[in-house]
């Protein structure tokens, strides 16, 4: 018989600059976000982090990094590739917030839509995301995932821990606190 | 009956076989890829949720996994019919073989053979001349990712360069 071995994943890439961070810099805790803008799952659990960010200002702050699982969901690139045009301009959490709000809109005619709401020049983004210019960034993100053991989406890193319970508010909520009490 | 000194281990030769595989039914087996480092993804059946993701996720990595010009093969009990249907709802493109007649068989060699007559979920990389050099047994319901997948090819591609030099 052999045991099977459990292992505690760990975030390897370190937040750094270049990451999309919401919430103060000095907070005492952090979540790494892993997310497809496609995936129904990460769809119901954004209302909730926003809701953590909202009831725990102070104390933690959101990072999301790409990770699109394209054979399943088709226009999980693209929408990736799109929120990091809008994130050149300054603009990447409006994007990433329409994104998550318009799950059932994101084919390219939609999303065009979405862009200009966001108020960014629709056809400027749509030549960015043609040319792959942002892919080799997106593909970062996913690969660093993977190499934290990121097995689906969404997956949390909770201060670099990875977060293994649901994504409710309550389980985030205790996640946040056990962790800034740590 | 399994094996019953459980998953192969590291530095043993992989036991060679040949299965039917998606995408045509022609059998698919390591020998083929001599020369590649070969990723074994032994799963217990198609169309369950742990499984769907697991192998959705290696898909996803293909461009990875290329990088390291590894193979990647799936192997279940499932039928290639099956595997077929499956491939195609998940969009998956590496093969999916079919250890279905004798039923478990390839996966009983490999010491990834269980009670409930499912492969484990136990991964399995081959170094290029075709020996074992890391195996994991992950529990079933538990996806294991991909990280000490390629950490091992990371490993063996160091090896490698030692070996060059």
């Amino acid at each position: 018989m052999t045991t099977p071995l459990q292992v505690t994943a760990r975030l390897r890439d370190p937040v750094t600059t270049e990451d999309h961070i919401r919430g103060p810099a000095d907070a005492a805790v952090t979540i790494v976000e892993y997310g497809d803008f496609q995936c129904q799952f990460c769809g119901a659990a954004y209302p909730n982090l926003h809701e953590v960010l909202r009831q725990r200002t102070d104390t933690v702050r959101l990072v999301y990094r790409y990770f699109p699982i394209a054979n399943v969901h088709p226009y999980a690139e693209r929408a990736a590739e799109t929120a990091e045009a809008a994130a050149v301009r300054g603009r990447f959490w409006e994007m990433h917030d329409w994104l998550y709000e318009h799950q059932d809109q994101l084919d390219p005619v939609h999303l065009s839509l979405g862009v200009e709401q966001v108020g960014l020049p629709p056809d400027e983004l749509n030549a960015e995301v043609e040319s792959r210019a942002h892919a080799d960034r997106v593909r970062r993100d996913f690969v660093g995932g993977i190499r934290s053991g990121v097995n689906g989406t969404p997956t949390l890193f909770v201060n670099g821990v990875r977060h293994e319970g649901g994504y409710d508010l309550p389980d985030l909520l205790a996640a946040v606190d056990a962790a800034s009490n740590a | 009956m399994s094996d019953p000194n459980g998953l192969i281990q590291p530095g043993r030769p992989a036991p060679g076989f040949t299965l039917p595989a998606t995408p045509d039914g022609g059998p698919i087996g390591p020998e083929q890829f001599r020369g590649q480092p070969v990723v074994l993804a032994f799963y217990p059946a198609d169309w369950s949720p742990v499984c769907g993701d697991q192998m959705s996720l290696y898909q996803s990595a293909a461009p990875v996994f290329a990088q390291y010009k590894a193979v990647v093969l799936g192997v279940s009990v499932d039928s290639i019919w099956s595997h077929r249907a499956f491939a195609e709802s998940r969009g998956i493109e590496f093969p999916l073989l079919a250890d279905f007649e004798p039923k478990g068989e390839v996966a009983r060699r490999y010491g990834a053979y269980n009670a409930q007559g499912e492969a484990d979920r136990a991964l399995v990389v081959l170094d290029p001349t075709g020996k074992v050099t890391w195996s994991y047994l992950s529990p079933p319901d538990v996806n294991p990712g991909a990280d000490g997948i390629f950490d091992a090819l990371d490993q063996l591609a160091a090896d490698r360069k030692v070996m060059a030099g």
